[in-house]
C-alpha cells in the first residue's frame, strides 16, 4: 500500500487538511491500523517539497498544522499513472511455502506434516475471514474476499504438491 | 409437527431412553464400504456433536460422498458402525431408515432435487407432508421460508421458472423446514456462482445455527468450508485429521 500516492488521491478529489486526509484514509483504508498523524504531515509536506501538492498558508485555529493543502498537476500525473499501471504480482507466500517444502524435503524432515499443517491454519484463517463477511458491510466483505481468494490459491498449491511429494524428493535429493 | 405416531424405529428403544446424553449427534467407527471391487472407504472414522457444522472435504473419488450417505443410512456399511443420537443406525431395517430420514435428516444436493411437477412453496413442504403433517399447515410452515430466505414472491413458481440460486434456496428450506437433527449437504453450492454460493452457504449455517441442527457438508471447496465449524479430510477412505493432535499448529509461521 502506498500512502503518499493514496493521499494524493484523496488530495485529488479537493483541497483537504491533513486531519480530513488522515480521516478518509482510516476509513476507507485503515481498517484497524490507523495512520498516524505524523505520517500523515511528513508524507503531505514531502509531496509538497516534490512538487506534487501545494501548502496554503497556516490558518488560525488547534492542531499541530492547519494548512490546506492542494494537489499540483504533477500530483495529478502521479495518481493517473498510478491507477492505471498494474501492481507488480507477488505470489509472496507461495515463495516461502515452496522453501519450506523443498528444505524439509533435504533434511529428511517430515514435508507431508508441514504442508498439513499449513493447511489446517490457511482453513481457519479462511473460517476468520468468513466470519468477518457474515459481520460485515460490503468493504469489509470484498477486503476479506480478498484475503480468501489468495488463501484459496496457496491452499490449491498446497494440495498440488503434498500429491507431488514423492516427485519432488526424488528431484530434491538427486 | 412430524407426527408423533411412530415410536423410535429400532430394536433399542430402551436403549436410546437409558443412553446417557450423547456426546455426538452422529458418528462412524471404522466404516468400509466398497462399489463392486472398488472400495470407496476402508475404515472410515467421524465423530460430530450436536449442532455442529463440519466440512467434510477431499479430492472427488475420496470417499466423503459415499460416507455422507453412510451417516444418513441411505448406503449400508460393509463393515463398521454408524451411530446416530445413542442409537446404532447402520443395523436398523431399511424402513426404520427411511423414517429416520424423513423425520429427523435433512437433504441438500448439489441440484436438480426439486420435483418439477411440484410448486416451490409445495416442495418446500414435502418433508411436513410425507410426515403426516396436514396439508394447510404444512404449506403455511414452508411459506415461512420464503420471506427468510429471501425467496418472496416464488411460492408457486415450478423448478423451471427458479434461476439456479433460487431453486437451491428452496432445496435448502425443504431441507430445513421439518427441523432436522443433522443436514446432510452434499456440494450444495456446485452448480451456482460464487456470489449465488456464498449466500446458499450464509443462509444455511445460520439457519442451522438457530434451529440448533448439525449439518455434515461435503463439499471440494475451501471456499464453502470455511463457513463451517471445522473441516475434516478424506483422503483414500479414511478420515484424516487436519491438525495433528499436540502443541497448537497457531505458533507455525
Amino acid at each position: 500500500m502506498s500512502v503518499p500516492l493514496t493521499l494524493l488521491g484523496l488530495l485529488e478529489r479537493e483541497p483537504s487538511h491533513g486531519y480530513d486526509l488522515k480521516r478518509d484514509y482510516d476509513t476507507w483504508f485503515g481498517r484497524g491500523k490507523p495512520l498516524p498523524y505524523g505520517q500523515v504531515y511528513a508524507t503531505l509536506s514531502r509531496l509538497a517539497r516534490d512538487g506534487k501538492a501545494t501548502a496554503g498558508p497556516a490558518e488560525p485555529g488547534e492542531g499541530p498544522d492547519r494548512k490546506r493543502y492542494a494537489i499540483t498537476q504533477a500530483g495529478i500525473a502521479d495518481v493517473e499513472r498510478w491507477l492505471s499501471e498494474p501492481t507488480p504480482p507477488e505470489p509472496h507466500l507461495q515463495t516461502v511455502l515452496f522453501a519450506k517444502v523443498v528444505l524439509a524435503l533435504m533434511l529428511g524432515r517430515p514435508a507431508d506434516h508441514y504442508l498439513d499443517v499449513q493447511r489446517a491454519a490457511h482453513l481457519r484463517r479462511m473460517r476468520e475471514l468468513t466470519s468477518l463477511k457474515e459481520r460485515g458491510d460490503l468493504m469489509d466483505t470484498l477486503l476479506a474476499d480478498h484475503g480468501l481468494y489468495h488463501l484459496e490459491a496457496d491452499l490449491r498449491w498446497i494440495d498440488h504438491t503434498a500429491a507431488r511429494l514423492d516427485m519432488l524428493a526424488q528431484a530434491v535429493l538427486t | 409437527m412430524t407426527g408423533g405416531q411412530a415410536s423410535r424405529p429400532g430394536g433399542s428403544n430402551g436403549a436410546l431412553a437409558v443412553a446417557a446424553k450423547p456426546v455426538t449427534t452422529i458418528e462412524a467407527r471404522g466404516v468400509v464400504k466398497s462399489f463392486g471391487q472398488t472400495p470407496a472407504l476402508r475404515g472410515a472414522t467421524i465423530a460430530v456433536g450436536p449442532g455442529e457444522i463440519v466440512a467434510v472435504m477431499g479430492p472427488s473419488g475420496s470417499g466423503k460422498s459415499t460416507l455422507l450417505h453412510c451417516l444418513a443410512g441411505i448406503l449400508t456399511p460393509d463393515a463398521g458402525e454408524v451411530w446416530f443420537a445413542g442409537q446404532r443406525l447402520d443395523t436398523l431395517h431399511e424402513t426404520q431408515r427411511s423414517e429416520l430420514r424423513r423425520d429427523r435428516f435433512g437433504f441438500v444436493f448439489q441440484s436438480g432435487q426439486l420435483v418439477p411437477e411440484l410448486t416451490a412453496e409445495e416442495n418446500v413442504a414435502l418433508p411436513l407432508l410425507l410426515g403426516g403433517t396436514r396439508r394447510a399447515a404444512a404449506l403455511a410452515e414452508a411459506r415461512a421460508w420464503f420471506g427468510r430466505l429471501g425467496l418472496d414472491g416464488l411460492e408457486s413458481r415450478r423448478s423451471g421458472e427458479l434461476s439456479g440460486g433460487q431453486a437451491q434456496r428452496v432445496a435448502l428450506a425443504r431441507g430445513m423446514v421439518a427441523r432436522p437433527e443433522v443436514l446432510f449437504a452434499d456440494e450444495p453450492t456446485g452448480s451456482l456462482d460464487s456470489v449465488a454460493g456464498e449466500l446458499v452457504m450464509s443462509l444455511m449455517t445460520s439457519a442451522a445455527r438457530e434451529q440448533g441442527s448439525t449439518v455434515i457438508l461435503v463439499t471440494h471447496d475451501a471456499r464453502v468450508a470455511a463457513y463451517a465449524d471445522r473441516e475434516v479430510i478424506v483422503r483414500d477412505g479414511t478420515v484424516g485429521s487436519l491438525i495433528a493432535p499436540g502443541p497448537a499448529s497457531g505458533a507455525a509461521r
